[in-house]
């Protein structure tokens, strides 16, 4: 700001720590939730600080499984998520450098055309064509297979823009100097384009990473065996009972394990995550 | 904007666009486009006949008071979300604009929530407002008000408009302090040097040149709302008390699923599809201009 007085910075200090604090809050009560036991939760006195059944809660969420409900150990989950996760950050980069890739360096027939088909994917989010989609698998046999969480996740035009628009700012120099040294298309890709675009393949990695974490409808429908669970479906399944009966202190430690990767990633990778973010949005 | 330099492979650029294009005709045209078709059939209760019935399912769609509610529902919870989560964001990021010795910690500390899974940031609410053991819900009984979400429906859309305002404010954040940052110092010096006193120049400089963001932000705010909130709604609601938090992309999955309506489910589907393209259409408008600007 302009003029520079003590008062204005306090009050800016005030505000921003009670932001801080209240977007905290219900994660820290998760957090004391999975470190009492079972009766302290659920009486509904819950101390505001962590207890001493921390480990016995985490190991028996993550190896053992509820007693009541899906008996499904969250170790098992959290593979899942790390599969569909990585899968679908994967497949999308690859498909859509690629798809980007034809698009920017070559002229042919209907590439327009082709563009305009991936474009349009952007007003298709995947609720407003849920069962149709859901059929397609069934058919397919992909219900309870990763192949049937990750690929109808993988096709959108995000990644395709992004690409797109980070090789036009590639300047034509590099491809006229390529040629003239002999190389083809794919050693221009392999050796120039590929190194070059390392940055936006990560920032594009890290928003699809969070994306396919905490992906819900989609695993919801196709998945029926507990054993093919996400574990962001495997809390809500946790607490289906809704009633007292839910083992809530090991929901929350699920909850807990649930949240960590994704926040660690932004933590860790804020420049990647911000940039990736306001790239994809443009 | 074209390269000039470009490669002459007659084959190679159709098989590099091979994977994109198989995986979006059979996972996004098809399935968009059953879609369009189911909704003008009506399937028999064991989905082995159907029917073509033409525009039935949506007159059946539009005589329904509950379909006129799902929309009534998601315009006061857009509305309501939309407009907390972009002003308490732009409360944070005024502050935050201003030059603190840790303004880089705490934008760490407020954009993490971006992370949590929709589904997750539900429980997390649920949890603390349950009736019978949430560490809020005491309190608030205390206070004498007779609190539950469970029952109550305006409890309920209180409980989900709340976790998705927190899951919503880290992005609103983000993208507000970035506006902020990029309006030029000397501007504000300018009006500073005329006299203009802080809120002053906030109102008449800051907030009309924010406005390019803040209309890209309620777009977004509202295809959030729409869509990306399915998770907090089927996890401390599931639509309920009553169908009070129904909101029209909860009605799809509701109808299909439980009601087995696929005709009607697929009507809707297409009724959203239209609001998505209109809105769609709005933000790139918008993207145009900004690149005038």
């Amino acid at each position: 700001m302009v003029e520079h007085r003590p008062l204005s910075d306090f009050i800016a200090y005030a505000i921003l720590t009670l932001g801080v604090l209240i977007v905290a809050f219900p994660v820290w009560l998760a957090f004391v939730a999975s470190t009492h036991d079972a009766a302290t939760v659920v009486g509904g006195r819950m101390p505001a600080m962590p207890g001493t059944d921390a480990l016995e809660n985490y190991y028996r969420a993550v190896f053992v499984g509820g007693s009541r409900t899906s008996r499904e150990p969250v170790a098992n989950m959290l593979i899942n998520s790390f599969v569909s996760a990585i899968g679908i950050a994967v497949g999308k980069i690859i498909i859509s450098i690629l798809s980007a890739y034809a698009v920017v360096y070559f002229r042919f027939p209907f590439r327009k055309t082709a563009f305009w088909i991936i474009f349009i994917t952007l007003m298709l989010p995947v609720e407003v064509r849920i069962y149709p989609t859901y059929k397609v698998v069934a058919d397919l046999r992909m219900l309870d297979t990763y192949a049937g969480l990750i690929l109808p996740l993988i096709a959108s035009a995000t990644g395709t823009l992004l690409f797109r628009q980070f090789f036009m700012t590639v300047p034509d120099e590099l491809l006229e100097a390529s040629r003239i040294d002999g190389a083809g298309p794919f050693r221009f890709f392999w050796d120039t384009l590929l190194p070059l675009s390392v940055t936006t393949i990560a920032a594009l990695f890290v928003i699809q990473f969070i994306y396919g974490w905490n992906q819900y409808l989609w695993p919801l429908l196709i998945t029926t065996k507990d054993s093919m669970q996400t574990i962001v479906i495997g809390i809500k399944k946790m607490l289906v009972t809704t009633d007292e009966l839910a083992e809530w202190q090991l929901a929350m430690a699920t909850t807990v394990l649930a949240m960590l990767p994704p926040v660690a990633v932004v933590i860790f990778m804020q420049r990647l995550f911000v940039r990736g973010l306001v790239q994809t949005e443009k | 904007m074209e390269k000039i330099t470009v490669f002459n492979n007659r084959l190679l650029p159709y098989l590099l666009l091979l994977p994109q294009l198989v995986i979006t005709v059979i996972f996004f045209y098809w399935p968009a486009s059953q879609a369009v078709w189911q909704s003008f059939l009506r399937e028999d209760a064991f989905g082995l006949v159907s029917e073509f019935v033409g525009l039935e399912n949506y007159q059946t769609l539009f005589a329904q008071p509950e379909y006129y509610r799902s929309m009534l529902t998601t315009v006061i919870f857009s509305t309501l979300v939309a407009a907390l989560s972009l002003s308490i964001a732009l409360l944070f990021a005024t502050q935050a604009d201003k030059n603190l010795k840790a303004a880089g910690g705490y934008k760490t500390l407020m954009i993490w929530p971006y992370a949590v899974a929709p589904a997750v940031a539900g429980v997390l609410w649920f949890f603390m407002f349950q009736p019978s053991l949430g560490m809020l819900s005491r309190p608030l009984r205390g206070m004498g008000v007779d609190w539950n979400p469970l029952l109550n429906a305006n409890h309920a859309m209180i409980l989900v408009v709340l976790a998705s305002v927190w899951k919503q404010i880290s992005y609103n954040f983000l993208f507000f302090l970035a506006g902020l940052q990029s309006i030029p110092r000397s501007v504000i010096e300018a009006s500073a040097i005329d006299g203009a006193r802080p809120m002053r120049r906030f109102w008449t400089i800051v907030f009309p040149l924010l406005s390019p963001t803040t209309f890209f932000l309620l777009v977004v705010n509202v295809v959030y709302v729409f869509f990306d909130t399915f998770g907090i709604i089927d996890a401390v609601t599931a639509g309920g008390p009553a169908g009070a938090t129904t909101t029209m992309v909860y009605k799809v999955y509701a109808d299909g699923r439980l009601g087995g309506d696929l005709g009607g489910s697929a009507a809707q589907s297409v009724i959203l599809m239209i609001i998505v393209i209109a809105l769609t259409a709005i933000q790139f408008r918008y993207v145009e201009r900004k690149v005038q600007y």
